[in-house]
């Protein structure tokens, strides 16, 4: 019987480049500003590290394939550098990787660093996907706020739910991550906005406007992880250790039967039930104390409040009108600005996600810090709806 | 007697206003001031002339389990130049592969011409049975005469020798080649003569003698026809070729140019198709005349059959099933009359269609067949090795199985203004069907605020998208609202 992860892999450093429209560098450069703070943060020097975890999504407009580019970028000492794809998801998997290889006991020391750099397409907005040869050849030509759009008329149809009251809720979504983001001097989006703003905005797709939309940003985040016996005898003290990592996919069954309604995330459901149990948490509204959701439109965030079982089933609307999630709610989400405002560089958020958990939980995040958190959960989801990658990750004070 | 045994037609459903047109260009040709009556029907971006040719066929064969021997395609107008395009309807139809195909293109009588090739197969032995489709979407320049006079659309029939709806009597033709108009290979428009010169030196002179011999064949009298079905743009020469050939003016059939204007090779068999469906009585004589480097001329006689048949779909539906556009730059839009700055989004390229795949799931592609589990019975799409039912998972259990005509409706859907498509928004989402089976695709001949969420779709096999760097055309299907009769 497998004995799970739970405080098994302690953070040593994290580190996080500033997000946004960086026009100033590539994916080399902000891959080695992510890195320069993790190592320093870790305190170690780089010949201590044994083995990389890499993660990026696109290859033709970002760093390329292979591990190369961060064993270059970062000039590693020859050491095994893997890099993983696994849609918007890449980050956590590339984390993935470092905590399992610590914890396997076949590395000391672990690197994991996502980047992507997006804005060198030419284009607002994500790239078009797809890929393969037969799915071009069927498959809907859908874009992103598109495929997520979906979950709005699936959930409305499920619950009853007035168009106007929906757009209000997403949009007090967005109101609050953009609220949460002017406090962070590393995110993408630093204005607030207001509900009347996000209400008038230009539509993208039905019923998702230009405000329920993530930042496409270019970013990189970097963590290393040891083992808390090692943590402690490098002298660190306040240790933060990972409690659970999941990770759920869809098998077709959402695409192709009939047993889905479209409304939720299946895999989210499954990865967030796993994650609960490897953390020992069986009242997660009562225990987990902030979480960074994977806001890439605000009805994800909405029904995802829901699939984490911290909102009851229908109930994620009230949630949020009453304020729940806000900074100054009971389980504040997106406290560092989340995919909508600090930005979302594909390979990069998932690590990102866990940055800001890791601050909170060491009490270093500035402006933004919460009193006393001691639960932090990270949401990572890559595909669409109907097929996808959900990643759960929670991380707390390690006793 | 080999006759006609059944027939559907197609219109696509929208139809442009002649006054539209008429609007964006009489400050250049004061002329056309007078031509601004009337509709013409027009393609969405994603129909062409297979495409239609598979809807008017669908409504023909009405689900039926009996499979023509043969497939004849008629058009000017077919997306490819060589690769049969009678194959492609022929398998978005879901036809058995064990059949004959014939593309018959480059003159406007192909499509009396396709039907004559059907009855002397059929009356020869060669096939039992045969499938006739006409179908065309001719391009025009903006402000030529056919960009007023032309329409887009298909009809369909099958010819057999048994239960005729309409018997073939006889036939004569002439080939002449006399150039009307004449389009090289390889150019996109036609090159048009004078029309008075047509009418006089070339309708007048070669048409007659053709009706005068048919009639002769088949033992009547120009006097015993009821019906005169011809087509032409040129205003009022049916009528003297009518009575230049002794046939009653009363005889002569609308044309249909006030509601959706002249299909090519297509429009006699519309035509003929609308006079069966709203005037011929059984034992009425039909007279069928196409005229293009020569002259096709068909006697046909109605059977008591014809009166207690309705087709699935003929030209009273497919004329009934309308929506008004008065946006003249869409049409020029739809047929890549005008340079447009379609954002880079429209450069994506999918890279070249990968034929091995076109060809190892053409089932899927072409004919919308996927799967149903001979172990629990759920129906799927695609067919796949493994089952899709989470608590089925069974392994190579599935029979092919067509969701062309599975009842389906919308799960979920969205207006996406962001990706492209030629007619944004692009509405797509998840369907699903009530047998069981679903997936997520694009709705088309939609318009904002039509869909929700429940609402009953029905599938219809379009333009997935177009390879314009290669000249290839990807088709799949498509879910279409249905709308209330």
């Amino acid at each position: 019987m497998a004995s799970g992860i739970k405080d098994k892999v302690a953070i040593l450093g994290m580190g996080c480049s500033r997000f946004g429209e960086r026009w100033d560098c590539g994916g080399e450069e902000l891959m080695v500003e992510a890195f320069t703070e993790a190592i320093a943060d870790a305190g170690i020097d780089v010949s201590e590290i044994d083995a990389a975890w890499f993660s990026t999504h696109f290859e033709d407009i970002n760093v390329g394939k292979g591990g190369l580019p961060l064993s270059i970028s970062l000039r590693l000492p020859n050491i095994a550098v893997t890099r993983v794809e696994n849609f918007c998801a890449s980050g956590s998997e590339a984390f993935r990787g470092a905590v399992y290889a610590v914890a396997s006991g076949a590395c000391d020391i672990a690197l994991a660093v996502g980047v992507e750099k997006l804005k060198d397409t030419g284009y607002g907005g994500l790239p078009a996907g797809g890929g393969g040869t037969l799915n071009p050849q069927w498959a809907a030509n859908g874009s992103a706020p598109g495929n997520f759009a979906q979950l709005a008329s699936a959930y409305r149809a499920k619950h009853g739910v007035d168009r106007d009251d929906l757009k209000r809720a997403i949009g007090h979504i967005s109101v609050k991550s953009h609220a949460n983001g002017a406090k962070n001097p590393k995110a993408h989006l630093r204005k607030e906005i207001t509900e009347e703003q996000v209400l008038n905005a230009p539509m993208i797709a039905e019923p998702l406007g230009l405000f329920d939309c993530c930042g496409v940003s270019d970013g990189a985040a970097a963590a290393i992880v040891t083992t808390p016996e090692i943590a402690k005898r490098l002298g660190r003290s306040n240790i933060v250790s990972v409690k659970a990592l999941q990770l759920a996919l869809s098998n077709g069954s959402e695409a192709g039967h009939n047993s889905w309604d479209g409304s939720y995330f299946h895999t989210t459901r499954i990865a967030a039930g796993k994650a609960y149990k490897e953390a020992g948490i069986d009242k997660p509204r009562d225990q987990v104390s902030m979480f960074e959701c994977h806001d890439c439109f605000s009805i994800t965030e909405l029904v995802t409040m829901e699939d984490l079982q911290l909102s009851p089933e229908g109930g994620a609307i009230k949630d949020v009108m009453d304020g729940f999630y806000d900074a100054d709610g009971q389980i504040p989400c997106q406290i560092d600005g989340g995919l909508k405002c600090f930005g979302h560089p594909i390979g990069a958020s998932g690590i990102r996600m866990l940055y800001e958990m890791y601050l909170q939980l060491q009490g270093r995040a500035g402006e933004r810090q919460l009193s006393n958190p001691s639960i932090g959960m990270t949401h990572n989801l890559g595909g669409s709806p109907m097929s996808n990658v959900a990643a759960v990750c929670i991380i707390g004070a390690y006793d | 007697m080999v006759g006609i045994t059944s027939f559907g037609a197609y219109v696509p459903r929208l139809r442009l206003q002649r006054k539209a047109i008429v609007d964006a260009h009489v400050w250049a040709d004061p002329g056309l001031a007078g031509k601004a009556r009337g509709e013409r029907s027009m393609c969405n971006w994603d129909e062409d002339s297979v495409t239609m040719g598979v809807e008017a066929a669908r409504a023909c064969l009405n689900s039926r389990e009996a499979a023509p021997g043969g497939i004849y395609f008629a058009s000017t107008s077919p997306p490819f130049a060589d690769r049969q395009n009678a194959g492609i309807v022929a398998g978005a139809l879901g036809l058995p592969e064990d059949m004959a195909s014939v593309d018959i293109t480059a003159s406007q009588k192909a499509g009396t011409g396709a039907l004559l090739q059907a009855i002397g197969a059929v009356s020869g032995g060669l096939y039992e049975e045969a499938l006739v489709v006409a179908s065309d979407k001719r391009l025009t320049k903006a402000a030529s005469p056919g960009e007023l006079a032309y329409g887009d659309g298909a009809a369909a029939m099958t010819i057999g020798s048994t239960n005729t709806l309409v018997d073939f009597l006889a036939a004569h033709s002439a080939t002449v080649d006399f150039i009307d108009h004449f389009r090289g290979s390889g150019e996109d428009f036609d090159y048009s003569w004078e029309e008075r010169w047509i009418r006089d030196e070339g309708l007048a002179k070669i048409v007659p003698p053709v009706i005068a011999r048919a009639l002769e064949k088949a033992g009547l009298q120009p006097g015993d026809v009821q019906h005169f079905v011809m087509a032409s743009t040129i205003g009022r020469a049916v009528e003297g070729i009518a009575r230049h050939s002794g046939i009653s003016g009363d005889a002569v059939r609308d044309n249909l140019a006030s509601v959706m204007g002249e299909a090519g090779t297509a429009q006699p068999m519309i035509m003929l198709l609308h006079a069966l469906e709203t005037s011929v009585r059984p034992g009425d004589n039909i007279l069928v005349v196409s005229f293009g480097q020569g002259c096709d001329a068909l006697v046909l006689r109605a059977t008591e059959r014809l009166a207690d048949f309705a087709s699935a779909c003929g030209v009273v539906n497919a004329l009934a099933n309308r929506q008004e556009e008065a946006n003249y730059q869409k049409f020029l839009a739809f047929n890549n009359l005008i340079t447009l700055e379609k954002g880079m989004r429209a450069e994506k390229d999918d890279f070249k269609t990968a034929l091995t795949v076109t060809y190892r799931k053409r089932d899927m592609l072409t004919g919308l067949i996927g799967g149903k589990c001979t172990q629990c019975g759920t129906l799927q799409f695609p067919r796949a090795d493994i089952c899709v039912n989470p608590q089925c998972r069974a392994q190579d259990t599935q029979e092919p199985h067509p969701f062309r005509e599975e009842k389906a409706s919308v799960l979920t859907w969205s207006a996406d203004y962001l990706t492209y498509t030629a007619d944004p928004p692009s509405h797509y989402g998840m369907i699903t069907f009530a047998n069981g089976g679903r997936f997520m695709t694009d709705f088309t001949d939609v318009n904002v605020g039509d869909i929700d969420v429940g609402m009953d779709v029905r599938m219809v096999f379009r333009i997935k998208s177009i390879d314009s760097l290669r000249g290839f055309v990807r088709y799949f299907w498509k879910a279409c609202v249905v709308r209330p009769d």
